[in-house]
């Protein structure tokens, strides 16, 4: 897969920061810079967030890739419009999208409208969805599910989500202007995170990429600022309505669906939590699992600008103002947003195709992990002294990446209990204890 | 042929922590590649085992032992015992204070549920001494 997520090699300063926040374990440190486990990785931007020396970024196309194509057409994230001081109307927005060198716009949030009345028709047919329907529009979070939790792939919502519906119909509406080749307008989606971004070049349920670019809205802040004015021939561009708007902040999506039991849960700790909770079978309640990797939702996202719980605040202001939806599913909407294909378990955690081979090295993990000092200190470079048992089982690590196994070892064979004095405070031995 | 014991301690009376144990081995038994239905199973049983250890017996300890055909679990506490067993077995049955009940759990369907989802279960209980429950769940089930 092509990650978005990748590492600034000269910023890193091995710190292992990120390596302890990550959710799936996927980073090391190796000679004093941190490597990212690319099956592990699920874009979610933890790191980036965490890391101090902002040696991880999201890696975006920029505007001048808009040059390659005759016609290009923008897909803004609702997340968007949370991004600004005082904005009453969305067309501003839109407006200077075309300023700055778009020739359309397509609203997410008009499909995300559509793919809510979707859902709403088909959790309504008796026997269609099994429950808990859980969303698929976080792509990090439905990457979690196939990795860690492959016995609830079949409950994740089989359509697609609502910025790839949005560009098969924003590139059919400019074909139909335009009468170019599909080849030759570009799509672009102005994305609030790297999972998206990667989604864009590796879709989920789908198999080919329905859209061509994604522009971090980070990137674009600068751009739209100067050319966003109030004034009076403003076109009016806006299609969506607080439904779609909604879907920005966590709960929006479970909103629209005018259900009572549903959860909506965001921060990827928290997805992952509840998703354990669903597997024991503890919330038997719950009709639809709404999943949002980030805190408060996209508005969460780490390439957007403005902190999550402003733009939440800003995303309810503008919606006061709109009707509650615009758009519905029209006819040959629904085999269009349905994937072509299910979901595959990515076992990455998997110790050995084989059974009997799997069981011995998880016997070796468990007689290790016992014998480490269970500090989780991650001078090693592994995130837990667990993490740093498996490596070593699997073959990435050796036992001697332990600061402690080191000091036995060298303790060893200076045969001089002294050489304890020169080893920092920390990694010395209590006098008054037994071994660590 | 190897097999693989892993052992938890229980903590009673402590909600927060109940579950971590059978999490704990969820997280082993998928990465030992089993069937996400074998998972699941075993991982219900084990959290309707130690909920009610948390509940009833101020906590235990559980054994789980990987057979390359089977999952043996056997939770083992030093509490008050179960009075009828066969009442206890029965859905809707439980003696949980109301304390519990406002938490969300004595719905008087653990053991009833450990009995569903493993393919063989023996419970051995003497009122005053303690409760051991000893479960089987298949690998090719």
């Amino acid at each position: 897969m092509n990650h978005s997520v990748t590492l600034i090699r000269d910023k890193c300063k091995g710190c292992t920061t990120c390596i302890k926040h990550c959710p799936t374990e996927a980073i090391r440190v190796r000679r004093g810079k941190a490597i990212i486990v690319a099956e592990r990785c699920i874009d979610c931007g933890q790191c980036i967030r965490v890391c101090p020396h902002h040696a991880k970024r999201a890696v975006c196309d920029g505007l001048d890739r808009l040059s390659e194509f005759d016609y290009t057409v923008a897909l803004p994230a609702p997340s968007l419009y949370g991004q600004f001081h005082n904005l009453d109307d969305v067309n501003i927005v839109l407006a200077a999208l075309l300023d700055i060198g778009f020739d359309a716009v397509f609203e997410v949030a008009r499909a995300a409208e559509i793919i809510s009345d979707m859902t709403r028709q088909e959790m309504g047919t008796p026997g269609a969805l099994p429950r808990p329907v859980i969303s698929s529009a976080c792509p990090a979070s439905v990457r979690l599910i196939c990795q860690r939790f492959p016995g609830l792939m079949a409950n994740v919502l089989p359509f697609m989500a609502p910025v790839e519906l949005a560009s098969v119909l924003a590139r059919r509406e400019a074909m139909n202007k335009t009468g170019l080749s599909p080849e030759r307008i570009g799509v672009f989606f102005l994305t609030p995170c790297p999972a998206k971004a990667t989604a864009v070049r590796n879709p989920i349920g789908l198999a080919a990429p329905v859209i061509d670019g994604a522009i971090a809205l980070s990137e674009l802040y600068l751009h739209l600022l100067p050319v966003m004015k109030k004034r009076p021939d403003l076109p009016d561009l806006a299609t969506a309505g607080l439904m779609g708007l909604g879907w920005a902040v966590s709960g929006g999506e479970s909103a629209a669906l005018l259900g009572e039991s549903y959860l909506a849960v965001d921060g990827i700790e928290n997805v992952i939590q509840v998703l354990e909770d669903i597997e024991d079978g503890k919330l038997p309640e719950v009709e639809f699992l709404e999943l949002s990797a980030c805190t408060q939702g996209c508005v969460g996202g780490c390439l957007t600008v403005e902190n999550p719980f402003a733009a939440k605040a800003r995303m309810k202001r503008l919606m006061k103002f709109l009707p509650v939806s615009r758009n519905k599913v029209g006819p040959g909407d629904k085999p269009l947003a349905s994937w072509g294909a299910f979901l595959s378990h990515t076992p990455v955690f998997r110790l050995d195709a084989d059974m009997q081979a799997a069981l011995e090295k998880q016997a070796r993990i468990e007689a290790l992990a016992a014998q480490l000092p269970g500090l989780d200190c991650s001078s090693c470079g592994a995130p837990s002294c667990r993490s740093l048992a498996e490596d070593v089982v699997l073959g990435f690590a050796s036992e001697e990446d332990c600061i402690f196994r080191m000091r036995e070892r060298v303790m060893y064979l200076s045969g001089d209990g002294d050489a304890e004095q020169f080893l920092p405070p920390p990694f010395r031995r209590d006098p008054g204890a037994g071994d660590n | 042929m190897s097999e693989l014991v892993l052992h938890y301690e229980v903590e009673g009376a402590n909600f927060s922590a109940a579950g971590e144990a059978s999490s704990a081995v969820k997280r082993v038994l998928s990465r030992l590649g089993l069937s996400d239905k074998v998972v699941r199973r075993a991982s219900i049983c084990l959290y309707e085992g130690e909920i009610n250890m948390v509940i009833h017996a101020s906590g235990g300890v559980i054994d789980v032992t990987v057979f390359p055909d089977r999952l043996e679990m056997v939770l083992k506490d030093t509490g008050p015992g179960i009075r009828n067993l066969e009442e206890a077995m029965r859905e809707g049955f439980s003696t949980a204070s109301d304390s519990v009940r406002d938490l969300g759990f004595g719905a008087g369907m653990g053991l009833p549920n450990m009995k569903k989802y493993a393919d063989d279960i023996t419970v051995e209980s003497e009122v005053g001494v303690g409760t051991t429950v000893r479960m089987v769940v298949r690998l090719d089930g």
